[in-house]
């Protein structure tokens, strides 16, 4: 089974050579401490800046850089700042390769819930609907259950949708998975994860097609 | 040269009143038009609409209306950070709207750009479309959102110039230029007011045309939401 830290490093051999990346707050954050660094990458923040480095030294915080989780962060060479809505031209003109993303719920069809659990958490979107309503590559970054124990790979979701059909991929503590026209496909098992755990732990239509291979982290 | 300078932020808000639709630039704390805020707390107005990506925070920010109970409705994307608001919302007492942030962003360029309305893909399918019209376009659903119309845009930019031409300092840049010449009247507030002409014309982000009134900005907090820092190796 895989933490955090594994999930974002079995994501990050998903980021290629020249791809410009969206990463969403939690697990996709940790993603960019994984990516090669024989390849060039640009992380995009869509409060507006690409070219996002690492977090500043203390003492060397800028309030005027930050990241869209709110975080001080730095540039890097190459850098630019843009508007709000040229960051989201970015984005909804596809001009951004992969995003990145967590989920409360994905279903079988690629419909993702993230945003609002309704009467207890109502925070809003953000820039999540954009994200996924236009990103051609979307991969999600979750536990494969609640903190109930209860899949979070669904037949249809039950929560406030985010987006209708945009799910490509999912990597969960447990596997990797594909979303085809006829259900989840099983890719890959998290080190140590049966086959059977991860049927058990799936609710929605789960595609297992031969010898399903662990995973390489 | 057309002159946009006024005094202060006192002559800046002047035509300020209750019931009126106002847009906020900054995201989360960062690049908020701080002395606007204050002087709105100050001016006392309230059953105010404010379009702005965020609520601010308990204590700062739009968090100042908040706890002063002017605002009547918010059109935000997201709004955790702020247990006031939290708690008026749930209790009703604030109307809250919560829009995808590119679509906010669009909505302020559009009135800015003169579209009356734009389609877009975010939020298809979801509640967010809901009622609203919705149309295919290559096989892709989108949604119609129109222009927001609002009284007065108060934005923060890092320096500006007499005519009223702007320049925005990184990440602090986010809704500000969106927001210029989206409202009747764009007041935008400057930590470095200069002399026209000093400015280098290549350099400008929002030419003054967008704006009708400048100020020099005061004592600015700045205040960083999450500080967050590496250790040296």
């Amino acid at each position: 089974m895989l933490d955090k830290n594994g999930i974002a490093k079995r994501i990050a051999k998903e980021v290629k050579d020249g791809y410009y990346v969206n990463l969403g707050i939690g697990i996709p954050t940790l993603v960019a401490n994984f990516v090669r660094e024989d390849i060039s990458v640009e992380f995009q923040s869509e409060n507006g800046v690409l070219g996002m480095g690492p977090f500043p030294f203390e003492g060397e915080e800028d309030p005027d850089i930050i990241n869209a989780g709110k975080q001080t962060i730095t540039t890097l060479p190459g850098a630019s700042f843009f508007d709000s809505a040229t960051s989201f031209s970015m984005i909804r003109g596809q001009h951004v390769d992969l995003t990145i993303l967590g989920a409360m719920e994905v279903a079988e069809n690629g419909d993702i819930a993230n945003w609002k659990i309704p009467g207890k958490m109502v925070k809003g979107m953000g820039g999540a609907m954009d994200l996924v309503a236009s990103a051609e590559n979307i991969i999600v970054a979750m536990m494969h259950t609640n903190k109930a124990g209860q899949s979070k790979l669904l037949e249809r979701c039950t929560l406030p949708l985010t987006g209708v059909g945009c799910v490509k991929k999912i990597v969960t503590n447990l596997a990797v998975l594909e979303v085809t026209p006829d259900g989840f496909k099983l890719l890959e098992r998290a080190p140590g994860v049966s086959t059977e755990e991860i049927v058990e732990a799936t609710e929605g239509k789960l595609i297992v097609e031969g010898e399903i291979p662990e995973m390489n982290v | 040269m057309i002159k946009k300078t006024v005094s202060g932020v006192v002559q800046a808000l002047e035509g300020v009143q209750s019931g009126m639709t106002f847009m906020l630039g900054g995201f989360g704390l960062c690049g908020i038009p701080e002395n606007a805020i204050a002087q709105l707390v100050k001016l006392g107005v309230e059953d105010i609409t404010c379009i702005s990506n965020n609520a601010g925070v308990d204590d700062f920010g739009l968090g100042l209306l908040l706890q002063k109970k002017q605002i009547k409705k918010m059109i935000s994307s997201y709004v955790g950070e702020n247990d006031e608001f939290e708690r008026q919302m749930l209790s009703g007492e604030l109307e809250v709207e919560l829009t995808p942030q590119g679509t906010l962003a669009e909505k302020c360029r559009a009135a800015q750009a003169g579209f009356p309305a734009f389609y877009t893909p975010a939020g298809y399918g979801t509640e967010v479309a809901e009622g609203k019209e919705t149309r295919e376009f290559d096989g892709k659903m989108y949604v119609l959102e129109p222009a927001y119309k609002a009284d007065f845009s108060f934005v923060k930019a890092w320096k500006g110039d007499e005519a009223g031409n702007l320049i925005f300092k990184g990440t602090a840049r986010n809704f500000n230029p969106c927001m210029c010449g989206a409202a009747t009247i764009t007041v935008a507030e400057v930590e470095e007011l200069v002399p026209a002409g000093t400015l280098d014309p290549n350099e400008i982000h929002i030419p003054g045309i967008f704006v009708q009134r400048i100020f020099q900005g005061e004592n600015y907090e700045k205040r960083i939401e999450q500080r967050t820092v590496r250790q040296r190796a």
